[in-house]
């Protein structure tokens, strides 16, 4: 084998999970390092963005790009790699979805920055002073990225070649890109094709080992995972404990709910679905108590019965609100403004 | 986002305001409400002109995404009309789709839009009067709330 490919791994808004996940792939780190030099990865090791910018353009073979764009710098890197390489893979549920970060897209900038910088309890900054993106001092000017008001997800800002999923991809789904990449380098074997998510197309109940009701599903009522102690066979969603596994991707291993946890959603939504959140709100109210009675109840009474789902939007776009449709939340400019 | 076409998208939140046609986008099921819908205009009633009917075969097939799509393209209201309770072509279809209407209500709150800008009403086949009303009664509603604030870009 001739010279080996390159490879660079990036975090934006991320959490680094994703980088330890890629070590996570125990001894076939030495088979990427076989094949493989990594040429940028700020976790691992000191590397210089201008070392990357003098490179060639589509000289990186595979960039793995983790963590949403959460501001000018993020966008920056992700554009530089994106013209240095010839894949650009979106790794982790931040790049793909937006993930946790993206959860900021109910509030913005200004109220991020008076939360962070004034309100908080340890918290002394009489004079506000927040990051400004540039600043005169006496020995030169000083420059910050630029916070933005919205998070994005990777494919908003450049073009993505694959998407592989998780919080964080699991060590499964790294062996099988890392392996497609190895092949595709070492014997030509073709790349799927270009938009494929690298993970399963069924939904994680398929994956998920825990028995259900398979007619007549009914749920009594909502519990919250620390209200009781779940039947450790029995399907999560039937015990009334809220898990997305019927509105998310498998590929995981169904790994929560096969520990006791309900599935959170953080492979995003199942093939051909556009909106995680909806889909699984829409599961869940056709699982809710539907009884004989049903004629009878008032729309207060229903309203009531909904109510048990405290939070839907941080329930059901946990990892995937700046990939909704509405993206981010908006706010009533109009005569009446919301009630909250 | 994306602004309708026929509304200009270069237009400010002020100019949409002063001469706010509000958009109403509503769902009627094929066996009740649409046959509501059509009674109505049969009838003659008068009805603002704001709204625009789809019909589905069910008020269950109201996938809660297409209300959000509908948001997201910049509609001010959504209307989904169905069948009274028990009445469901389907037998079930309305429990659903009243569940989902009302989480969606609480979802859309959470994203920032008034709640009344979606509304489920149950309009059978022979309630002309009762389509004609409601269309009146929402569409001033949301004149009231004013234009949606996901209108002309986040």
């Amino acid at each position: 084998m001739g010279e080996k490919i390159k490879i660079a791994q990036y975090w934006g808004a991320g959490c680094g999970g994703c980088d330890v996940a890629l070590l996570d792939i125990d001894a076939m780190i030495l088979d990427v390092h076989a094949i493989a030099d990594v040429v940028f990865w700020p976790i691992g090791f000191d590397g210089k963005i201008k070392d990357i910018e003098a490179m060639p353009d589509k000289s990186i073979t595979v960039s793995f790009y983790n963590g949403a764009i959460r501001n000018s710098e993020n966008e920056h890197i992700a554009k530089l790699l994106r013209q240095k390489s010839v894949l650009m893979i979106s790794f982790g549920s931040c790049a793909c979805y937006g993930g946790t970060p993206g959860l900021a897209n109910v509030t913005n900038r200004k109220e991020i920055f008076e939360t962070v910088y004034k309100n908080t309890q340890s918290t002394d900054n009489p004079s506000f002073v927040v990051p400004q993106t540039h600043i005169k001092v006496k020995e030169g000017e000083l420059e910050l990225p630029e916070f933005y008001d919205t998070v994005k997800t990777l494919d908003e800002v450049v073009d993505v070649d694959y998407f592989m999923p998780g919080c964080p991809p699991t060590t499964n789904l790294i062996a099988m890109a890392v392996s497609a990449v190895a092949q595709y380098v070492t014997k030509g074997t073709p790349l799927p094709p270009k938009g494929a998510v690298i993970a399963s197309d069924k939904t994680l109940c398929d994956e998920c080992k825990r028995e259900r009701v398979e007619k007549g599903r009914r749920i009594e009522r909502i519990y919250q995972a620390y209200e009781i102690k779940p039947d450790p066979k029995k399907c999560l969603l039937d015990q009334g404990i809220i898990c997305i596994g019927p509105a998310t991707r498998a590929g995981c291993g169904a790994m929560c709910p096969n520990a006791q946890m309900p599935c959170r959603g953080c492979m995003g939504p199942t093939k051909g679905v556009m909106e995680q959140g909806a889909s699984m709100l829409s599961a869940l109210s056709s699982l809710l108590n539907i009884t004989d009675a049903e004629s009878k109840m008032s729309e207060e009474q229903i309203m009531e019965l909904m109510m048990q789902v405290k939070d839907p939007l941080g329930t059901f776009y946990a990892f995937t609100l700046p990939k909704s449709a509405l993206k981010r939340a908006v706010t009533e400019r109009g005569r009446r403004k919301a009630v909250s | 986002m994306s602004t309708d076409a026929t509304h200009n998208s270069s237009s400010t939140a002020g100019e949409i305001e002063k001469a706010f046609d509000p958009k109403l986008l509503v769902f009627c099921c094929n066996w009740c409400s649409y046959a509501g819908a059509d009674l109505a205009g049969v009838s003659r009633l008068q009805m603002p002109p704001n709204f625009r009917v789809i019909r589905v075969m069910c008020s269950a097939r109201v996938d809660p995404e297409f209300v959000l799509r509908a948001f997201e393209r910049g509609a001010d209201g959504v209307l989904v009309a169905g069948c009274h309770p028990a009445d469901c072509h389907y037998i079930g279809g309305n429990y659903r789709t009243r569940r989902r209407i009302a989480l969606l209500k609480m979802l859309i709150q959470q994203f920032g839009f008034d709640p009344d800008r979606l509304k489920l009403e149950w309009v059978s086949a022979g309630e002309g009067e009762k389509f004609q009303k409601t269309i009146v009664d929402f569409t001033n509603t949301v004149k009231e709330l004013g234009p949606s604030p996901y209108r002309g870009g986040v």
